[in-house]
């Protein structure tokens, strides 16, 4: 059925050979492709930064929070030594977070002008909330708290990192209703005069059920990440300094194990949540997510498949007996409808055409989003039972291997997006407008080409300069210096700084 | 019928970029003028000390103006976005390289890195500040549109001479509203450099903004752009002498009000357009054919009158908590360490010359960036 596509390079197709030849040979080349191209690698970009600095601006906040309420001992010193550190390393990733935003900002407007005049009675609503209710927030009370450390008193100090850190997932929220929106549109009438949907209900925008369940999926996968990137680094530590190694990071190493553990429960728990409401609103994506091509009951969760796309079936398939039925309707007899029964019924109710996105793209991310994401909480899992056996520091390879550990809910992340934005194709917003229907018509592919470059260049040096940094930092571990800034009241640290003795650094 | 939100929308879209040319006019210009009123490297951190807290809040003016547009006004946003689609292109990738540059320069071990990070506020900082100048006067120009309101004339239609004086006006007004915030922000010798730099800049900047105006008069205009163009040229020099009496606060609010007024002179010129047809005076794009529906303004307007005080609360806090000046004292680490333990002080200066940046990173300094 995918031979009668009556365009070819709209929709799913953009990761064939069929298309890199076409693309290639120019005059094919149609307007959305570059910029899809350019929407997908900015915005991915600014994706593989934006759950770190989530992640960690909460989990800075609480280890400030733990400094503070021991202040005074030799705990709470540990404690502030910890917050000031991983202070440090939230804000390398928070600056290029800030940046590559301002970009996503405008981009709905420079390259999906026709998109954005259509949604934006509904989509813009959000946006601009999330502008003035979280990125204000976010921004004035990290510079206060990056530079207010002796200005405040202690107690506000403090609240100026809790501010910053609510401040990022408020805008995590805003940001995800307006893209839950178009993964399935509520609160809304067309207009009769104008054809153009209009916002009937902002409550329902902003607390439909698919928004529900992406915030606390994306929190939780946040949360991951964040502690992941706590555990790789502490264990790094761990194992080159072994047992000299400072105490601050055997503190981290044991909080991050914690928080990988319980997120990825969290995680996979929502996403089975997820999972089930995604089946019944974009009943495609959860076929694509299956290479699921015929209706089944007792449908089995696909480990491995090899797809002949052409003939609408696979041709090797690998799976876990009644896997899907459970994951998508909690029982194991339960029907999932297939790619090729819903290609039918959307193709009844929207009229000609390809609703069938790149199947293979989907079902790939979706299992390496799951198995990278089980994979970084089996490894939290096994380094706690380690420590309790107190094998930690004498099984190497172990800890070479956790060290790592942070890639995985990094790829885990873009996966999943990936896969929720791939999947949707060719819709931009289900059952309302075509992706290629909301591109800017009069922005020419030299203009495209000529930013999408810029950016691409632009950011990977970024990139470079970014992860040297952090990975510089990070390695220089906690300061061990105890603090040198009098706690006194002139000073305002309140207490936070002081330290009263030295340090017991041996394990 | 008609309703009154639309008007109240594009005066609130007003507003916000007022806060922008008010706010984020002084980085734009300390990025400019760093290479010369910074000076040394000690001087360099002073000057970007005075914008490192604020920096990024007042950048949030630029996004929530587009938010804004996008929610209020979604095919202004659609249609100003993609026409300007080159210069908004370059404004992005300064913005980005100022971002990093400011933020990373303090972080960043080598001397050669830190040149770096001030090249990048430079040329990071004027690309915005020349740009947006140039997109407003094409805005009151006007621009080529098809009936669907989509601006048809590509990049070259935005540069002319019109467009590249308003470019020149807003890079020499924000360099000279970074120059009076430095005099005011800041001691010792980035004070001096700057006084000098506001009364190098102040003639050029009066003349050709005052050029400017009277062309785009020419072009639109009403009362109140009349209005608003008298205001800017009288504050304008009014600032330039009480900057040369040494009145740095009043000259700062004097230019405070160039950078308020003249957001509100393009939208005064603009009104009831958001952006005029050039080609055909039907085909512009106005408040009311370009306006969300009612619901959606009713709905911003409650969000909008609710937060809108909690910020201006909020951010004129965090500039009461930084109101003291800037010194050399504030971002040298030797000159903040605590004098009375005997041997302190003195053991660093034994031990120097000073490796500023090992003790650097031994004190903790308030602030990791932009100091
Ligand atoms: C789930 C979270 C999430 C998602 C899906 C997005 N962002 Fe984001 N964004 C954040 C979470 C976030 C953040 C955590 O709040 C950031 C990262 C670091 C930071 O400072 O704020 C941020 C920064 C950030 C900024 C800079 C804010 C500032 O200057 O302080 C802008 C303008 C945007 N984003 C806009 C967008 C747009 C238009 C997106 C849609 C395509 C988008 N973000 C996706
Ligand atoms: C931050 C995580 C996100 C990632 C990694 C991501 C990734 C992607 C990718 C890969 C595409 C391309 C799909 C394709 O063309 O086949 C896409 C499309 C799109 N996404 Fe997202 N997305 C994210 C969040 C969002 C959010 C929050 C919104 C809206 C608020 C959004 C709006 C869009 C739009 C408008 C498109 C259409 C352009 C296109 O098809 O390329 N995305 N996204
Ligand atoms: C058993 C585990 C998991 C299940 C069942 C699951 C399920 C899902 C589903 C169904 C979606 C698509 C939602 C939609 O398009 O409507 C999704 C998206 C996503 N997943 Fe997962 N997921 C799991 C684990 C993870 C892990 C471990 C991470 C990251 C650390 C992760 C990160 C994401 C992200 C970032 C998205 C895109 C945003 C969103 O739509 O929420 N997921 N997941």
């Amino acid at each position: 059925m995918r031979a009668e596509l009556p365009q070819p390079l709209t929709g799913a197709t953009w990761v064939t050979p069929e298309w890199l030849v076409a693309s290639v040979s120019g005059d094919v080349m149609s307007p959305d492709t570059l910029a899809r191209w350019q929407f997908a690698s900015t915005t991915i970009y600014h994706f593989i930064i934006v759950p770190v600095s989530i992640g960690l601006a909460l989990l800075v906040a609480t280890m400030q929070t733990l400094a503070y309420r021991k202040r005074g001992s030799d705990g709470g010193a540990v404690w502030d030594r910890v917050a000031r550190f991983w202070g440090k390393l939230m804000l390398i990733s928070f600056a290029i977070g800030v940046v590559t935003g301002i970009v996503q900002e405008f981009q709905f407007g420079m390259n999906w002008s026709a998109y954005s005049r259509f949604v934006g009675d509904i989509f813009g609503a959000p946006l601009a909330m999330e502008g003035l209710i979280a990125f204000f927030l976010e921004s004035t009370f990290l510079g206060l708290w990056i530079f207010g450390r002796d200005l405040l008193s202690a107690r506000a100090h403090l609240a100026c990192i809790w501010l910053a850190a609510i401040g990022s997932a408020i805008s995590a929220y805003f940001i995800l209703a307006a893209n839950s929106w178009m993964q399935h549109p509520v609160g809304y009438r067309i207009d009769p005069a104008t054809g153009l949907p209009q916002m009937t209900n902002i409550w329902r925008v902003l607390f439909q059920s698919t928004q529900l369940v992406t915030f606390s999926h994306t929190l939780f996968a946040a949360m991951l990440t964040g502690g992941a990137m706590l555990l790789s680094v502490s264990v790094w530590h761990l194992r080159k300094e072994g047992a000299q190694v400072d105490v601050a990071h055997r503190q981290v190493a044991k909080m991050a194990l914690g928080v990988v553990v319980i997120a990825a429960l969290g995680v996979s728990f929502v996403g089975h949540v997820q999972g089930q409401v995604m089946t019944k609103q974009q009943p495609m994506k959860m076929a694509a997510a299956e290479a699921l091509w015929n209706t089944k009951s007792e449908a089995g969760f696909s480990l491995f498949a090899y797809a002949d796309v052409s003939k609408g079936h696979n041709k090797i398939d690998l799976s876990i007996p009644d896997g899907l039925s459970i994951l998508a309707t909690d029982h194991p007899g339960g029907t999932v409808q297939g790619i090729n029964q819903v290609q039918a019924a959307e193709r009844a109710a929207y009229g000609p055409g390809d609703y069938v996105p790149n199947v293979g793209l989907a079902y790939w991310c979706f299992r390496l989003m799951i198995g990278f994401g089980v994979l970084a909480g089996l490894i939290g899992a096994v380094l706690i039972v380690q420590w309790r056996r107190g094998r930690l520091l004498s099984s190497d390879r172990l800890l070479r291997v956790a060290a790592w550990t942070v890639v995985l809910p990094l790829l885990a992340n873009t996966a999943g997006w990936l896969f929720t934005e791939t999947a949707r194709q060719p819709w931009l917003v289900y059952g309302l407008l075509k992706t290629s229907a909301g591109v800017s018509s009069n922005v020419s592919n030299t203009m495209v080409a000529f930013s999408l470059f810029g950016f691409v260049a632009l950011y990977g040096i970024l990139g470079v300069i970014a992860a040297r940094l952090f990975i510089r930092t990070a390695r220089q571990g906690i300061d061990r210096s105890i603090d040198i800034d009098p706690g006194d009241a002139t000073s305002g640290d309140g207490g936070l700084g002081v330290s009263d003795g030295v340090l017991s650094l041996a394990p | 019928m008609t309703s009154v939100l639309p008007g109240f929308w594009f005066g609130v879209i007003a507003v916000l970029w007022a806060g922008f040319f008010l706010l984020e006019g002084f980085d734009f210009g300390v990025g400019v003028l760093l290479p010369w009123v910074g000076g040394d490297e000690t001087g360099r951190k002073v000057a970007l000390r005075a914008i490192g807290p604020v920096w990024d809040g007042n950048e949030v003016w630029l996004l929530v103006a587009g938010g804004a547009t996008f929610a209020a006004f979604p095919s202004w946003y659609a249609s100003m976005f993609a026409g300007l689609y080159i210069p908004l292109a370059l404004i992005l990738a300064g913005l980005i390289v100022r971002g990093i540059s400011i933020e990373y320069r303090s972080k960043v071990a080598t001397a050669s890195g830190r040149a770096w990070c001030d090249r990048g506020m430079f040329i990071g900082s004027l690309l915005p500040a020349l740009l947006f100048g140039v997109a407003f006067a094409d805005l009151i120009r006007g621009l080529d549109m098809n009936a669907e309101h989509q601006v048809t004339g590509g990049f070259f239609a935005l540069v002319s001479p019109f467009g590249v004086l308003g470019g020149l006006v807003s890079l020499g007004f924000f360099s000279f509203h970074g120059a009076v915030f430095l005099t005011l922000r800041t001691e010792g010798p980035v004070r001096e450099r700057a006084h000098r730099a506001a009364r190098l800049l102040a003639v050029p900047v009066v003349v050709a903004a005052a050029g400017f105006l009277v062309w785009s008069f020419e072009l639109r205009g009403g009362a109140v752009s009349v209005a608003m163009s008298a205001l800017m040229a009288v504050a304008l020099i009014i600032s330039v002498l009480l900057d040369r009496r040494g009145r740095e606060g009043w000259s700062f609010a004097s230019s405070a009000v160039v950078a308020v007024a003249f957001p509100v002179f393009v939208f005064a010129s603009l009104w009831p357009d958001v952006i005029p047809a050039r080609n055909h005076g039907p085909w512009s794009l106005t408040v009311h054919n370009a306006s969300s529906s009612h619901y959606t303004l009713v709905v911003m307007t409650v969000v909008a009158l609710i937060f809108t005080p909690i910020v201006v609360v909020y951010q004129a806090w965090a500039y009461w908590v930084f109101r003291a000046r800037v010194s050399e004292g504030s971002v040298n680490p030797m000159a903040r360490l605590p004098r009375p333990a005997v041997s302190a002080g003195e053991a660093y200066q034994v031990t120097s010359p000073p490796d500023l940046a090992a003790i650097a990173k031994d004190v903790p300094v308030p602030g990791e960036r932009g100091d």
